[in-house]
């Protein structure tokens, strides 16, 4: 009997083939839709997460409390040594340190004195040591509107639209006006190379961006860092994870009591973001959504349709004597083994696209040249947990439950009344 | 009741809701019918003979009345204990045909078969002797699709008498057969009758079919107006 069911499904092209084609796209369609609109909202954290918050960002806790302030007095110290600890502790993760400082730049004339003189935002980051992710991170290549980037300490990029203000060219040397982080005043020369245009918000306005190297040595800082920010491997920001790896190092560090103690605040802790991921969470749902409901709805018609299609054998099976519950049961299975079919089908595609765009992403940047946003030019995606079974709402049990409706019939109705819409 | 009676009636009246009103398809049917007859309900279009048919098979249910099938009361029957008695006792054939598009002749035959849980030989068996009777050996393989409409009517008697069912309820079998094919159908169900005392009833207004009736019962407007033995006049 079972084989002989097996038979008949393989047999009818639209209840095996057909069905498993248009649940496999309508899978396939979700998976990716899914992975697409989670690679969409993860790029719209991930620049702000490479220019300012890291993941996480670990800080001495005294910085932590007045993060807004830039307190160079309480930059981390032993700086080497900490990383060295987040790394071995969070294998999934790297870390990178930088120096947020304020300071102002003089720009000398030929016979040296003060042509220009104005605020800067400087950042000093990772350039130069050869593990180094943030030339690829910041995009520096492409960013770089004149001259080349830093390849020694006392090297430096300023913003494009500040250095044509101050009338920088690259090649020009600019002096430094700061304090150490005990406090002293200092001036340390930096040659800028070149000139980006970031344009995220205020961050790109006064930029003065250099190597830690050189920072450390004009701050007098050696083996310090205001920030050390830690970004996931695959740069995908997971807020729980990071919410909870956050709590957990915080924990252990706190009996201690030490105002210097290093300290670990999540993406989510800063800047308000927060409310921004509890936005986008709302988003994600309402988006994801309102594209499943359509296709559920699809698919849900689908198994109807391919119900009331076999009203007839239905009828006739009954007159042969099949009882209502096996006929009824037998759809049911049949649409349920139908369902996984192409919702394994279409889940193991839609996952392979998705993969692609996760690990290699589709530039358009060709494409908008032109177009200077701060978002990123490649397409990218992001498989989630949900993305292996969400697939099976609209792929088993939508048509699963479209074939119910239809085959409630058989209960609900005269059974003679089968063959008359046969008939019809 | 008689131990040989296939089909008791009494004071069968059914009633179909039709939007707002109701359609009176049988008004005090009574009937009796003994095993191996070959009876006919003959009537107009819309005398309700299908339904009684249908009621009798157990596919409807009367709204007043008792229908015995084989000694049997439908009225305290479960579906399922209704269905047991058409997978054991009841075939039926019907106007279009009602193959199963996807299967071939032989699995279409076999079918009935299958939910009896018969054996892997004792369906080869069963199946080719029913196609043999039909005349059909040679077509066990091929699509309904591909049959004429005399060959696939023929499938389907051999479908209702692959289990040698004691009764063979027949819903106007020859309305989409011509003159030639009607009269072999009918030939062969004769023989079948005669040979395992199968009791049919049938239900037509094809003068073909009636030649061959040994009762002919009239319906017309939902009653029985006359019931009597006929001779057949077919050759
Ligand atoms: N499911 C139903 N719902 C409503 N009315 C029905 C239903 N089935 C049958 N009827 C009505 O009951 C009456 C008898 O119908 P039935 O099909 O039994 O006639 P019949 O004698 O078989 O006709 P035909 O020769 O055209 O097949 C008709 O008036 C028909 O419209
Ligand atoms: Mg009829």
């Amino acid at each position: 009997m079972i084989r002989f069911l097996i038979k008949g499904v393989l047999r009818d092209r639209s209840r095996s083939l057909f069905s498993v084609i248009a649940i496999t796209i309508g899978v396939f369609l979700a998976v990716v839709y899914r992975g697409f609109v989670a690679g969409i909202f993860d790029d719209m954290l991930r620049q702000g997460a490479i220019m300012m918050t890291g993941h996480v960002k670990v800080t001495t806790r005294a910085y932590a409390e007045e993060a807004a302030l830039l307190p160079m007095d309480l930059a981390l110290l032993g700086v080497d040594e900490t990383m060295e600890q987040l790394s071995a502790d969070y294998p999934g993760m790297f870390f990178t340190p930088r120096i947020v400082f304020g300071g102002l730049i003089d720009v000398p004339d030929e016979e040296g004195v003060t042509r220009e003189q104005g605020p800067v935002a400087a950042m000093a980051i990772d350039l130069l040591s050869s593990g180094s992710r943030q030339v690829e991170l910041w995009d520096l290549e492409n960013r770089l509107v004149d001259g080349r980037l830093p390849q020694s300490a006392d090297e430096a990029l300023l913003g494009d639209v500040y250095a044509r203000r101050l009338m920088v060219v690259p090649g020009d040397i600019v002096t430094l006006i700061g304090s150490t982080m005990h406090g002293a005043f200092t001036t340390h020369n930096f040659t800028i190379v070149g000139t980006v245009a970031i344009g995220v918000g205020s961050l790109g306005k006064n930029l003065l961006l250099t190597d830690i190297s050189g920072a450390r040595q004009a701050l007098d800082m050696a083996d310090g860092a205001t920030e050390i920010l830690g970004f996931y491997t695959d740069m995908f920001y997971d807020d729980d994870a990071a919410v909870a790896r956050a709590a957990d190092y915080n924990a252990a560090r706190n009996g201690t009591g030490d105002e210097f103690a290093p300290y670990m605040v999540p993406l989510r802790d800063q800047y308000n973001m927060g409310a921004m991921l509890d936005y986008m969470d709302v988003a994600v749902v309402i988006f994801i959504g309102v594209f499943f409901i359509v296709i559920t709805i699809v698919l849900w018609n689908l198994g109807i349709m391919n119900s009331l299609r076999r009203y007839g054998e239905l009828g006739v099976r009954l007159a042969i004597g099949e009882s209502k519950a096996h006929v009824f049961g037998s759809m049911v299975i049949e649409s349920t083994v139908v369902g996984i079919g192409g919702w394994l089908v279409g889940t193991a595609i839609g996952l392979a696209v998705v993969y692609y765009l996760q690990e290699v992403g589709i530039d358009y940047g060709a494409m908008m040249e032109d177009f200077n946003m701060p978002i990123s030019h490649v397409m990218r995606g992001k498989i989630t947990p949900d993305s292996f079974y969400l697939g099976l709402f609209p792929g088993v049990v939508a048509p699963v439950v479209g074939t119910m409706l239809a085959g409630r019939a058989i209960f609900k109705r005269e059974m003679s009344q089968l063959f008359k819409e046969l008939e019809a | 009741m008689s131990a040989d009676s296939a089909i008791q009636i009494e004071s069968l009246v059914k009633h179909f809701p039709m939007g707002g009103s109701v359609v009176e398809a049988l008004k005090g049917v009574n009937l009796a019918l003994g095993a191996g007859e070959f009876a006919g309900l003959v009537g107009p279009s819309g005398s309700g003979k299908t339904t009684l048919l249908n009621i009798i098979g157990g596919l409807d249910s009367p709204t007043q009345g008792s229908v015995r099938v084989l000694g049997e009361d439908l009225a305290n029957k479960t579906h399922k204990q209704l269905a047991d008695l058409r997978k054991e006792h009841i075939g039926f054939i019907f106007q279009t045909f009602n193959l199963l598009p996807v299967y071939t002749v032989f699995e279409n035959v076999e079918f009935p078969l299958l939910l009896l849980n018969r054996t892997n030989g004792e369906r080869q068996k069963a199946v080719d002797e029913a196609l043999e009777r039909v005349g059909l050996s040679h077509k066990t393989k091929a699509r309904p699709a591909t049959l004429s409409g005399g060959e696939s009517q023929r499938v389907a008697i051999a479908r209702a008498i692959v289990k040698q069912p004691s009764i063979i309820l027949a819903d106007e079998p020859t309305a989409n057969l011509d003159a030639e094919n009607s009269h072999n159908i009918m030939r062969i169900l004769v023989e079948l009758n005669e040979d395992n005392s199968t009791s049919f009833l049938f239900s037509t207004h094809d003068e073909k079919v009636m030649a061959y009736l040994r009762r002919t019962i009239h319906l017309v407007d939902g009653n029985i107006t006359s019931d009597e033995v006929t001779t057949p006049s077919a050759p």
